[in-house]
């Protein structure tokens, strides 16, 4: 006997329970009951009223299992139609991605460390932010590492011109409409909370694996929040005064976005960027797990097999990786700043 | 007195600030207090029935307290505020009906306006700011540069075209300020208290500054301020707002002869009456024979007390372009000197 058969029993739902289900043991637990030395339970151990605890007193209930089992049902069921929307969709990301990866990693290593180093110097104009490159990519190469962090890089830059492209303009947009920033920003919220594993699951179902795109999604998807945050945060903070000068001198829609709003706003919106870029860095690491090349893929290895050499190399490449990424967007965002005060 | 027709015209012009500003306009127009107002429908009174003549090539300034509404009125000349109810009459054609283009159009070419806090922006140089309006105008780049020179080189401001405008005191800003609104080369020039954030002998150079240049260019501004003594040493026209209504306009020197109400001679009781009046306010008709001397009618007292010695028994005679206007005995003088305070008397 079930705990809660006296909940059905009182509602007079005996018959209905009991229509249509086998006298057969449905599990284990039923099994030892029916060898009839049941012990009688203390009190305490008495269950929550689950599915599978309802179940056992009422065979119309369903269990657990079934409901997951809809779930996973109902998804493979809307799975072609949002595939034949989101193919088309997202297939240039994949070739961007293939594309990056493909340049990174075949152009040989001294043009592709003088080509990074030459956009350090110009973004940053900063010997030291320079010189620190140069001894992370060296070191990179020495230890042998350098194909897999230019394998991270080639994928971090790729993410973080897509959230650029698409972060700006619905950040410029939800500054303009409290309504549309209202209905993005729980959005926003949710991409933030929501822990990283968790949207890999449907991304493995929409996506065959194997292709870059669902690695490129999964980084994009995380990394996006901060550019559009403060694009819209950037633009709403410009100075109200300025914003009526504009409007004063007759300028149209447009001007004062292009001429006012975006360069007031641009070390916000350059905040944003390296943000982006740093959560992209991040998440590059845990998409290894749907298929990511580079260095997080050394990390897998390094907790699946417990090499914890291979590991933790991969480890510090990572931190480099990060700082050099982080130095940079910075030095270039405070040379920014240094440009719209200039007090030399 | 016989004037032409007002380049800027205000006609009844209501101003609440609210979402329903239409459906309480009514309560207004009949007579319901800012307080009420407030209370009864939560909505704002910024100006009520306004009505302003702005002559061409004059400097109208409106002067009132913080709240007055003048900063609000001066933002309904180009629309940046959107006026409940009235008419805005510039050069004959009413603002209030305009479409947005013609508005854009409207701010690019008939109205340049000042700042309070300069609002330049900080990622271009003073040339480039000084350009503004004519960048936004789509002009070339060689016109921009040739205009935009000449006019930093005429508020003075020469050699500091590459600068950024935070590289410049307040006082310089402000000369950008001044030197953009002129490169728009606009008829009217609206300057919302625009020495204001200056410190008092900055001031007085950029108030001179605007004259020197208004009696060159004769624009027609307007010229918003809470301080007297700046408002009656620019003033052609005076409008003095209270609770946005207008409680006083005309001529400076008749408003401070004849203060409409308490609240006006509250206000005009602690300035320097000798230095602000002019001989020619207080002028008398020719009655007598004999004079002490002449003297000018826009010299102000204070020179006239100068010359007589402080002695009360003289009488000049008045002299305007070299034809005697009237006379000026020197116990007028000291009665005019002395503020009308009616409301300590009733007290």
């Amino acid at each position: 006997m079930a705990t809660y058969d006296w909940f059905f029993n009182a509602l007079g739902l005996r018959d209905w329970c009991d229509a249509g289900t086998s006298e057969a043991p449905m599990s284990m637990a039923d099994l030892l009951a029916e060898t009839g030395n049941a012990v009688e339970e203390p009190f305490y151990a008495i269950p929550f009223p689950s599915l599978d605890a309802l179940n056992k007193a009422c065979g119309q209930i369903t269990q657990t299992r079934d409901i997951v089992k809809g779930l996973e049902e109902g998804f493979l069921a809307i799975r072609p139609a949002l595939r034949t929307i989101l193919d088309p969709i997202t297939q240039p990301l994949s070739w961007m991605l293939d594309g990056t990866l493909y340049l990174f990693t075949q152009t040989p290593w001294f043009l592709i460390m003088a080509m990074l180093l030459l956009v350090t110097w110009y973004a940053t104009r900063s010997v030291s932010v320079m010189l620190f490159n140069a001894f992370c990519l060296s070191f990179f190469a020495f230890v042998d590492h350098f194909e897999p962090a230019m394998e991270t890089l080639a994928v971090i830059l790729v993410c973080t011109v897509i959230s650029a492209i698409f972060g700006i303009p619905i950040g410029i947009a939800m500054s303009k409409s409290n309504r549309l920033q209202r209905m993005v920003i729980p959005v926003l919220d949710l991409l933030q909370t929501l822990p990283t594993f968790v949207y890999l699951i449907p991304l493995i179902f929409l996506f065959p694996i194997g292709e870059s795109r669902l690695y490129g999604i999964a980084i994009t998807l995380y990394a996006i929040v901060p550019i559009i945050r403060l694009t819209d945060l950037g633009i709403r903070l410009v100075d109200q005064d300025v914003i009526e000068a504009g409007n004063a001198f007759g300028m149209n829609a447009r001007q004062k976005l292009s001429k006012v709003e975006l360069p007031l706003a641009l070390p916000n919106i350059m905040a944003g960027l390296n943000q982006t870029i740093m959560m992209s860095l991040a998440m590059v690491v845990i998409a290894s797990m749907v298929t990511a090349p580079g260095l997080g893929v050394l990390v897998l290895r390094g907790i699946r097999n417990l090499e914890l050499g291979v590991g933790l190399m991969a480890g510090i490449c990572i931190v480099l990786l990060a700082v050099m990424l982080d130095r940079t967007s910075k030095a270039a965002l405070s040379r920014i700043d240094r440009a719209k005060s200039k007090t030399s | 007195m016989l004037k032409n027709t007002p380049k800027i015209k205000l006609r009844g012009l209501f101003k609440i600030f609210g979402a329903d500003d239409k459906s309480v306009l009514p309560h207004v127009q009949n007579g319901m207090s800012k307080e009420e107002l407030l209370e009864k429908h939560k909505h704002v009174l910024g100006l009520q029935s306004i009505d302003v003549d702005m002559q061409a090539g004059e400097i109208t300034v409106v002067m009132g307290l913080s709240g007055s509404g003048k900063s609000t009125l001066i933002r309904h000349l180009n629309r940046l505020i959107e006026p409940t109810a009235g008419e805005i009459v510039v050069d004959g054609e009413d603002v209030t009906q305009l479409s947005q283009a013609d508005l854009r159009t409207l701010r690019q070419e008939k109205m340049s306006m000042v700042f309070q806090k300069f609002a330049l922006l900080p990622h271009r140089t003073v040339q480039q700011n000084a350009a503004m309006s004519l960048d936004v105008r789509g002009m070339d780049k060689e016109t921009q540069d040739t205009e935009a020179r000449k006019w930093l080189e005429r508020v003075g401001l020469g050699g500091y075209e590459d600068h950024y405008p935070s590289q410049l005191s307040g006082g310089m800003q402000q000369r950008v300020g001044i030197a953009r609104a002129l490169t728009a080369n606009t008829d009217i020039m609206l300057m919302d208290e625009a020495f204001s954030a200056l410190d008092p002998l900055i001031r007085t150079d950029m108030q001179d500054l605007l004259l020197e240049l208004q009696l060159e260019l004769k624009k027609t501004i307007i010229f918003i301020t809470h301080d007297l003594d700046e408002a009656l040493k620019l003033a052609d026209h005076l409008v003095i707002l209270k609770d946005g209504a207008v409680v006083q306009q005309g001529e400076p020197q008749g408003i401070l002869l004849n203060p409409a109400d308490p609240y006006i001679e509250d206000f005009v009781s602690d300035i320097n009456r000798a230095r602000v009046l002019r001989i020619r306010s207080i002028t008398n008709p020719l009655k007598s024979k004999k004079f002490a001397g002449d003297v000018e009618a826009d010299d102000n007292l204070e020179s006239l007390i100068a010359l007589s010695e402080g002695d009360t028994a003289l009488t000049y005679r008045v002299m305007s372009d070299g034809e005697p206007i009237g006379e000026l005995n020197m116990r007028d003088l000291v009665k005019a000197l002395v503020p009308r305070i009616s409301s300590t008397q009733a007290a």
